[in-house]
């Protein structure tokens, strides 16, 4: 097959004047990774803090105001709301008046004394019992582990005895998110995130335009081939997705502090990658839908999946196995994984090569795919 | 036949799940005429024009263009093919210059080549002064200049223009045609269709269509020389009671005012159309007129075609 070059340059300038007409979308290429990456690195926050809560504080003593003081200082709670009975609290929770109630019973101080997190001398386990009871609204799991962290709190300050020092079973040493930040675990997972959104509907929407405009109907009659149509509407996104890229990998820099270990080199390389496989996909959604909505419906589709799947909100391996398999299937879950090692683990591009052959794979197989449904009739 | 035949369609049917939008229509158009489409809306001329085309296909029948058929060679036809699309199908958001750089370039024009050709047509066309507007914001009459100018741009052979002059005015259809006899004189066969009857007259050839079938063809002269009515006008008082009489009758076709005058088409099997009125209406005076393509038209149609 004869390819001209030529051709795909006419349709490639043509894509660009048009693009840089069309004001919106224009705007929508750098303002999509800008918002984004502000909301996602600033709301999202995986590490709940301040959670409201309320107090039913049967001793009503020095000890019992400690201890809330002590339970206030891990940043975990925030006490706001009293109440008089363990039934008030309840029912405040019902209400959503407060997310956790802290119960101290009055029996407080003896219990305290025998307690193992504060005693000084070895107490007998069997006498000890809990020193308070939280009831915790666990209907959001991330708040309900918060309050659980709760439970093996140290109460040294409390009691002024130093702790019972017992080694740990295990020793943790925590390597390239030593503060625990989420929102480093998040930039290089939005950089899937946002590519796939932007990528797939700007190609897909790109095509149908051309259908639903009727210039469709000029062009099958032109001797231009499918491949030339279709590459020289793609390469300017590619542009438009590496600009994006940088942006991203810029302001998660400079806003969040997240580190670029790995190769730059590296990580423009997956991402080209990851940027011709939703273009692809794209294609391929351009041969199926018949409207601009149809287009969009079809990319809400993959990126739900996308986003909830790929590893970016939850652990991949804490899906069950299903999911697992369908995440697979995503190619932003290769890219994500890809994205992180190099961010985070200072991998290159080598040492990744699976997700990277995996996602080669993709687009030679959506290539072929779209070059296949893609027919020169109405 | 002396002159080589450049399309030629046999059997050729298109069914949508809503009805046949064309219906067994044979062809046959010979090099260097403009062969005409004409029709009412829905008739199926933009269906024909597209399967012809290659850019639908046919639900049965056969087409060849150049004496190659075009199932399977339609890449290659491309070239040789222009295509004015009905509605406007050029980019509404390029200026003039650059959706005719872009046809140009996608047609594989050298670049040298190029600047010469599309000043030409600019010329051509009357479109110098506005190679900077966007083609969106041009009247009507203009982007049908602007679409005639990127189909011809390839100097194709074959031309299929779809209502090329829906939005012209008289004065600037004139040129358009004039255009066309250009074109035509180099060589160029051209399909064209229509709604209007002055543009059928103009045609070498033409088709008259009606719910995707074929009611009559031929050149204007020719049809209207053959058609199966006779033509003749009365005048006189209470021309509106007259109509309303005579339409009752089966052998009377069609009756319409124009003017001070009711045209009337008689069917042809009556051998003595004014005798006969005379005997229907005393009180009128009838004679014999020339047909007119219209006659042809309206004679052919709306179920009122004869044999
Ligand atoms: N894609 C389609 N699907 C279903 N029906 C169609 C389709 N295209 C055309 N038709 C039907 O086929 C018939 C012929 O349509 P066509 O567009 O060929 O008419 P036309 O002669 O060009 O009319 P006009 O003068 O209004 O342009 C119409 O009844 C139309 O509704
Ligand atoms: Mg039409």
């Amino acid at each position: 097959m004869w390819v001209s070059l030529a051709r795909i340059w006419a349709v490639m300038l043509k894509e660009l004047k048009q693009l840089s007409r069309d004001r919106m979308t224009f705007g929508m290429i750098v303002m999509i990774p800008l918002i984004q990456l502000m909301l996602f690195g600033y709301a999202i926050n995986t590490d709940a803090r301040h959670i409201p809560a309320g107090v039913v504080d049967l001793a009503s003593n020095q000890t019992s105001r400690s201890i809330l003081q002590a339970v206030e200082a891990t940043q975990a709670v925030r006490f706001n709301h009293n109440y008089l009975s363990p039934q008030a609290a309840s029912g405040a929770i019902v209400r959503g008046e407060v997310k956790a109630v802290l119960i101290l019973p009055e029996d407080l101080d003896r219990r305290l004394l025998l307690h193992p997190n504060s005693a000084a001398q070895s107490t007998s386990t069997t006498l000890a019992r809990p020193i308070g009871q939280w009831l915790v609204d666990g209907s959001d799991t991330l708040i309900a582990a918060t309050v659980r962290s709760l439970r093996t709190m140290p109460l040294n300050d409390v009691s002024g005895h130093p702790p019972q020092t017992l080694p740990p079973t295990f020793e943790v040493v925590q390597w390239f998110n030593p503060e625990q930040r989420s929102v480093v675990n998040i930039v290089p997972g939005l950089l899937g995130v946002i590519l796939t959104m932007t990528m797939i509907l700007f190609t897909s929407a790109a095509i149908v335009r051309e259908r639903e405009h009727g210039n469709m109907e000029f062009l099958i009659n032109t001797p231009i081939r499918s491949f030339e149509l279709m590459l020289g509407k793609i390469i300017p996104y590619v542009f438009a997705g590496l600009i994006q890229v940088s942006i991203i990998l810029a302001v998660g820099h400079i806003l969040f502090h997240v580190p670029i270990r790995g190769g730059l080199m590296s990580l423009f390389g997956a991402s080209l990658l990851f940027i011709f496989a939703s273009l692809t996909l794209g294609l391929v959604i351009s041969t199926i839908a018949k409207t601009q909505l149809q287009a969009m419906q079809l990319t809400v589709f993959i990126l739900l999946p996308s986003i909830l799947l790929s590893g970016f909100m939850f652990p991949y391996q804490a899906m069950p196995v299903p999911a697992q398999w369908i995440a697979e299937g995503l190619p932003a879950t290769h890219f994500i994984r890809m994205a992180r090692a190099i961010v985070l683990r200072d991998a290159t591009l080598s040492s990744v090569e699976f997700d990277a052959f995996w996602l080669l794979g993709f687009i030679l197989v959506g290539l072929l795919a779209a070059s296949l449904r893609f027919r020169k009739k109405l | 036949m002396s002159q080589d035949v450049v399309i030629q369609s046999r059997q050729l049917t298109k069914t949508f799940s809503s009805g046949t939008a064309v219906n067994q229509l044979d062809l046959s158009i010979p090099k260097g005429t403009i062969y005409g489409f004409l029709g009412p809306n829905g008739c199926g001329k933009s269906t024909t024009i597209r399967m012809l085309t290659g850019l639908l296909e046919p639900t049965s029948g056969e087409i060849e263009l150049f004496g190659i058929p075009i199932k399977h060679h339609e890449e290659a036809l491309k070239q040789r093919i222009g295509y004015m699309t009905q509605a406007f199908s050029l980019y509404n958001n390029l200026t003039v210059l650059e959706n005719l750089n872009f046809v140009a370039a996608i047609y594989g024009l050298k670049r040298t080549h190029r600047k010469a050709r599309v000043q030409k047509l600019l010329q051509r066309y009357d479109l110098l002064g506005r190679e900077k507007q966007l083609a969106g914001s041009m009247s009507g009459g203009q982007k049908q200049r602007l679409a005639l100018a990127c189909a011809t741009l390839h100097k194709p052979e074959l031309l299929f223009l779809d209502e090329p002059t829906s939005a012209v005015d008289p004065e600037n259809r004139r040129d358009f045609w004039e255009h066309l006899f250009d074109l035509c004189d180099q060589g160029t066969t051209i399909l064209v269709s229509t709604h209007y009857m002055d543009e059928a007259e103009r045609c070498h050839a033409l088709a008259i269509l009606e719910e995707g079938n074929k009611r009559a063809d031929g050149s204007p002269k020719n049809l209207m020389a053959s058609m199966p009515a006779t033509v003749v006008e009365a005048s006189g008082n209470d021309l509106r009671g007259l109509k309303q009489s005579l339409s009752r009758h089966s052998t009377i076709v069609s009756a319409a005012q124009i003017g001070a005058r009711l045209r009337l088409l008689v069917r042809q099997d009556i051998n003595d159309p004014i005798g006969y009125l005379q005997s229907l209406s005393s009180s009128h005076h009838f004679e014999l007129a020339r047909a007119s393509l219209e006659d042809v038209f309206v004679a052919s149609t709306g179920g009122r075609h004869v044999g």
